[in-house]
């Protein structure tokens, strides 16, 4: 593979339109301070007391961790359409910004569960069993291996074309997973009665949606920023490598 | 497609080798656990059923070497290719989940209320395992590893499929009210026919070389 041959990247030269990890920086500021500052309606009756601040820190997680998984299977379709490495070096990047997100989502939420649920329904711990909870750890173990697959190959094309493959069955069959069963199945999550995977919009406080909106955008901004530094990371080790051969 | 079929049913010892495969399976599940209860019962037949389609999916890519893959190609289009070793793991996967509830209603029991709708059932779930692990063998064996591969690729993605199977069965095993039984009936079969859709157009993708 030749460096020079790829397509430059918009932002590849970004150090100067930088605005959005400015913006990012600030919103996730606000984010924080704000997070555990404003006064939230505290809701006795479901153990949720304080803990509702976690709203803003688990919630964004899930949403991103689509958001990333998304982008990598639009690039995992596109590298699949002409075999550009560039393609598929950013479909990983994203599939990687991705986990990192489900990782950081599983462990606010098992912290919020020992603390709601057990005060809830008694019977507790961080894993309760919830099937939108097995259902996020089974995705997990989707994208691990779809890692593990890429690992044990050495053809970079070949590599390529078949953790492409992988990436957009695994994503199709995810998505029924995601959206479709914590529908069917009895769940601890909030919103389970109105058959809404995550949680009903009009529930939320007004004060608590200008924190939470700001903190979705904020983490997203802030994946981009992480994908960013990965990806031109991976260019220059690939130049590096070519210098040396 | 004739030819491929005709070619797969020629190599009998992998047929046999499945059938003891699975009837040792059920039999261990019976020395440990005797005779026990329904909902134990529906969750012990789809595990086996799990495992049995892994091992008799795997042996449809994993086991051919390499070089007559290419010559099946200058035979038959990727599609074809494809569809006919489906179609083999079908009627192979049939027949073995026949085999395997008969084996079970015969040494574990029968604490089924509805032995037909059981019956649908699981012949609904072996297509869903076997369309699913058809598609995950190619990709291993493209990936020249072996059949532990598959396990890692495959387990997790059908881990949804076994849950809304063993809710339907569960139907057949003790008859209390589920709602949205059909809805989760339709959507299994929408899924099935969504991965047979994928698996075609993605595995060209898998041979070009």
């Amino acid at each position: 593979m030749k460096t020079e041959h790829l397509p430059l990247c918009p932002y590849y030269s970004s150090m100067k339109l930088a605005w959005w990890k400015i913006l990012s920086a600030v919103l996730l500021t606000y984010v924080i301070i704000a997070g555990f500052t404003i006064h939230t309606p505290t809701l006795e009756s479901g153990g949720l007391l304080q803990t509702i601040r976690n709203l803003f820190f688990h919630v964004p997680m899930w949403f991103n961790m689509v958001f990333f998984f998304s982008i990598s299977f639009y690039y995992a379709i596109r590298y699949l359409r002409g075999f550009n490495p560039e393609f598929d070096a950013r479909s990983v990047e994203f599939a990687k910004i991705g986990i990192f997100f489900s990782v950081l989502g599983m462990i606010t939420g098992m912290e919020w569960a020992n603390f709601t649920w057990t005060t809830k329904t008694g019977r507790g711990g961080p894993w309760t069993g919830d099937p939108k909870q097995i259902c996020a750890a089974i995705a997990m173990l989707i994208y691990f291996a779809y890692f593990i697959l890429r690992g044990g190959m050495k053809d970079e094309e070949k590599r390529g074309r078949i953790s492409a493959v992988y990436n957009i069955f695994a994503f199709v069959l995810m998505v029924p997973l995601i959206y479709i069963i914590p529908r069917m199945v009895d769940s601890l999550h909030p919103g389970s009665e109105g058959g809404n995977p995550g949680m009903n919009p009009k529930d939320l406080d007004p004060m608590m949606r200008l924190v939470f909106y700001p903190a979705v955008i904020g983490w997203f901004l802030l994946g981009l920023w992480f994908y960013n530094l990965k990806i031109r990371m991976r260019r220059l080790n690939h130049q590096l490598q070519e210098h040396t051969d | 497609m004739r030819k491929d079929l005709l070619q797969e049913w020629r190599q009998k010892h992998t047929l046999f080798g499945v059938a003891l495969y699975v009837g040792c399976t059920v039999f261990a599940v019976y020395l440990m656990n005797g005779k026990p209860e329904g909902k134990v019962w529906n969750a012990l037949f789809w595990v086996t059923q799990l495992f049995v389609s892994v091992n008799a999916a795997a042996k449809s890519f994993l086991q051919e070497p390499n070089e007559r893959f290419r010559y099946y190609f200058t035979l038959a289009k990727p599609q074809t290719f494809f569809l006919a070793k489906l179609l083999y793991n079908l009627v192979l996967l049939l027949i073995m989940n026949l085999i395997s509830l008969g084996l079970f209603m015969l040494l574990l029991g029968t604490p089924l209320s509805q032995t037909g709708l059981f019956l649908i059932i699981s012949m609904l779930g072996s297509i869903s395992l076997t369309v699913v692990f058809t598609f995950l063998s190619a990709i291993a064996s493209r990936a020249q590893q072996q059949a532990a591969m598959m396990a890692i690729l495959g387990f997790p993605l059908v881990l949804p499929m076994l849950l809304i199977l063993s809710r339907l069965a569960l139907k057949a095993v003790s008859p209390v009210f589920q709602p949205g039984w059909w809805q989760m009936a339709a959507m299994l079969c929408g899924l099935d026919i969504m991965v047979v859709m994928l698996g075609l157009v993605l595995f060209p993708f898998l041979w070009q070389e």
